[in-house]
């Protein structure tokens, strides 16, 4: 897979002509869905079912693009991705969207030749550690066996981490998540570390849960978003302000219910713009005037997808915390949709 | 053809009608042709990188890594570049591949010697090995011994204890480290004059049975200078060693040497790999010299030993040596496969983590493959010499 996308971009840059990069909107209108690289498997982000169904935050990112697009959420096409093989699949080509749990850094969104189009989730890195071991605080891991995902921000901010507070580790290092989580769980490792959300996630998969806790401390800075390629702004910004609208949609309390009724009988112009009634919001995006609309009628807004796929009544069980909305103490800041 | 060239125009057919100047003239155009596509393609894939913003160029080497690496032959820490990772991830392939080279060869010869033998239980055992092993795919050996037989070992708390000084747990082979005094230079030294004395001795032995016909115990004589030699000068200078104990501290076991569980599971599944190839190999260059050549041996008297060692040996390793290579090259190209259990090699520390916490992807990816290319062609080149060495000289 790895080798086989470096071989793609290799070729494409190789041998293509010069050409400007832009029209994913076009290429994804002709062929007639969006292919959204998503994870491996990550509880309440991206993760198929029995079925091979996918859902997750992350997936409803790429939902509501092709809901904005076609009114019909289900035009995507999912493709699995490690943290390392992500990069290189976007870059050429092979997706057009990547929503997988994704840290904003300015090398990535620099000399990675990509644009991260916002940020859907807040996180921060973690520890996790076996109950047995006593160990009540992040800074009493000097000399543990660490486990990590290769390809991540996780193994650098550990390496900082460690360093910073002149402590010695030993980093065993896997592509796959299944063998990060497996390796620790068979006792290779005293750590396993990486964005809080996903330690969440993936605690689930271990043979005992309640056998291991999560340290305290967060460690970095962790904005997880849709990242696209740079160089083609309006498909960049179609991404944006599909997740903004989510968000928007939810701070004005349009939800997948009532939007219907609010779409014919409120009076607020901010809501009457958000779903098509008034402006001109579609025809700026390049889309029709109703792809709010149909975001919210087939996605639902952000705290609908939040509370569906990550939220405290879900096995991942995460509090809104940071990302709340900002009127409501987070800092989930959506632009203004006009 | 080349008749009388009287005017111009029948030279040049006649250059032209030439099969060796023609022949030379397509090469040429062919190369001519293979350089010019290779620099359009360098040309334009650093135009395409530029115009998608990616960054290329080879100054990423000089920036701090910032990563730990599990194991590494020479220091390295967080603070130093990417170009000292990637002479870390080197040296930890090479370190794999050689060992296992050794490893498999040693066992290879063993069995397929094993599978020629008359006694039938030895013979079937090594056929049986042979036709396992070489059956099942190297990535579900590396698997099982990695997953099935090292993941159950003890933890740290309950190595398994040899004497106090050695210790095994799922975190790797935790043995004492030798530390050694200014001293040591003179070990040093009189293991050098030893070995030095010894190449003499062979020497000598062999004109001497060439002249009387019989030779000297020069093995057992070597391996009690070898041994002797450096031990009397230790114990003069007083045994300028000391061993430094892994103990266990906090979570692990520090001090000493640690061998990671990632290694000796590649290391396993590498060399008992190809060992079953090695093994037929062997097998083949042995049948390949004709029978005529041992019964002549006994005829003359040589015993079994010495019959395979001078007379049959030489004569298979000819045809030993070509596909042998092969093995070996597979060998050190199958070491890649370490990036699926974590053994910090090439692929997994600089294919892997720099290209990721760099991007430049075409960059790492070229380096990666010349390093592999070098590498094969270097192995190809030191068989190709030896080869060449033990060829039969016609007279
Ligand atoms: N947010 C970090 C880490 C992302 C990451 O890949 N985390 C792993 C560890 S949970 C993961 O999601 N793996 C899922 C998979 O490989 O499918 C980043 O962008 O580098």
């Amino acid at each position: 897979m790895q080798r086989f996308s470096i071989i793609i971009l290799a070729a494409i840059v190789g041998l293509m002509a010069h050409v400007a990069v832009a029209g994913t909107l076009d290429d994804v209108r002709g062929k007639g869905f969006i292919q959204c690289g998503v994870s491996q498997g990550v509880p309440g982000f991206s993760n198929p079912d029995e079925q091979g169904n996918w859902s997750g935050i992350d997936v409803d990112v790429c939902r509501a693009v092709a809901a904005a697009i076609w009114g019909d959420a289900s035009k995507v096409k999912y493709t699995p991705l490690t943290a390392k093989e992500r990069f290189t699949a976007l870059q050429s080509s092979e997706i057009d969207v990547l929503s997988r749990n994704t840290t904003w850094t300015l090398v990535r969104d620099t000399a990675l030749g990509l644009d991260f189009a916002g940020v859907n989730y807040y996180d921060g890195q973690g520890f996790m550690v076996r109950k047995d071991l006593g160990v009540s605080s992040a800074s009493e891991l000097g000399g543990a066996s660490v486990c990590v995902n290769i390809g991540t921000t996780t193994e650098l901010n550990m390496a900082d981490f460690f360093r910073s507070n002149s402590m010695d580790y030993e980093p065993v290092v896997f592509e796959k998540t299944d063998e990060v989580v497996a390796a620790y769980d068979s006792g290779r490792c005293d750590v396993y570390t990486t964005d809080r959300s996903a330690l969440a996630a993936n605690r689930v998969k271990l043979a005992d849960p309640d056998a291991h806790i999560i340290l305290p401390e967060t460690i970095s800075k962790e904005p997880l978003g849709p990242v696209v390629r740079h160089g083609d702004n309006q498909w960049g910004d179609i991404v944006r302000w599909s997740l903004y609208a989510m968000l928007e949609a939810e701070e004005y309390g349009v939800n997948s219910g009532n939007v219907d009724d609010l779409k014919t009988n409120s009076n607020n112009p901010v809501i009457k713009r958000l779903l098509g009634v008034e402006g001109d919001t579609g025809e700026s995006l390049g889309l029709s005037n109703d792809w709010a609309y149909s975001i919210i009628k087939q996605v639902g807004n952000y705290a609908e997808s939040y509370n569906r796929n990550v939220g405290p009544d879900t096995p991942v069980g995460l509090s809104r915390g940071v990302n709340a909305l900002w009127k409501d103490g987070g800092i989930q800041y959506p632009m203004p949709v006009r | 053809m080349g008749r009388e060239g009287k005017n111009p125009q029948t030279t040049l057919s006649a250059v032209w009608n030439n099969p060796a100047i023609r022949a030379l003239v397509v090469q040429a155009l062919v190369l001519i042709g293979v350089v010019l596509l290779g620099i359009y393609l360098v040309d334009n894939t650093l135009a395409n990188m530029k115009a998608r913003g990616i960054a290329s160029g080879f100054e990423f080497l000089g920036r701090t890594a910032g990563f730990s690496i599990a194991t590494h032959l020479i220091d390295y820490e967080e603070a130093n570049t990417y170009g000292r990772a990637f002479l870390v991830g080197l040296l930890n392939t090479l370190l794999v591949s050689v060992v296992g080279i050794v490893f498999a060869t040693v066992l290879g010869f063993t069995i397929g010697v094993a599978r020629l033998s008359n006694n039938w239980l030895i013979s079937r055992l090594a056929t049986l090995y042979i036709e396992i092993i070489r059956n099942v795919p190297l990535l579900l050996q590396l698997f099982f011994w990695y997953f099935a037989v090292l993941r159950n070992l003890p933890g740290p708390k309950a190595s398994i204890d040899f004497y106090g000084v050695v210790f095994l747990n799922k975190r790797g082979l935790f043995t004492p480290n030798p530390v050694f005094g200014p001293e040591i230079v003179w070990s040093g030294i009189s293991l050098l004059v030893a070995i030095g004395f010894i190449v003499c001795l062979a020497y000598w032995s062999r004109r001497r049975r060439d002249r009387r016909g019989h030779s000297l115990p020069v093995t057992t004589i070597s391996i009690v200078i070898l041994t002797g030699v450096p031990v009397m000068s230790l114990w003069f200078t007083d045994f300028p060693i000391i061993w430094e104990l892994p103990v266990l501290k906090g979570f692990n076991f520090r001090g000493g040497t640690t061998i990671i569980p990632e290694l000796v599971a590649l290391t396993l599944a590498l060399s008992l790999y190809t060992a079953s190839f090695i093994a037929e190999v062997v097998r083949a260059g042995i049948l390949s010299v004709n029978r005529g050549q041992s019964e002549a041996a006994y005829a003359l008297g040589l015993h079994r030993t010495l019959t395979l060692r001078l007379v049959v040996i030489p004569q298979a390793l000819r045809v030993i040596i070509p596909p042998l290579t092969n093995q070996y090259l597979n060998l050190t190209k199958n070491s890649s496969l370490a990036a699926a259990i974590a053994y910090p090699d090439l692929v997994l520390v600089f294919a892997g983590t720099t290209l990721m916490q760099t991007g430049q992807a075409v960059e790492i990816i070229a380096i990666t493959m010349s390093v592999y290319l070098t590498l094969s062609l270097a192995i190809a080149a030191g068989m190709n010499l030896y080869n060449r060495h033990i060829a039969l000289v016609e007279r």
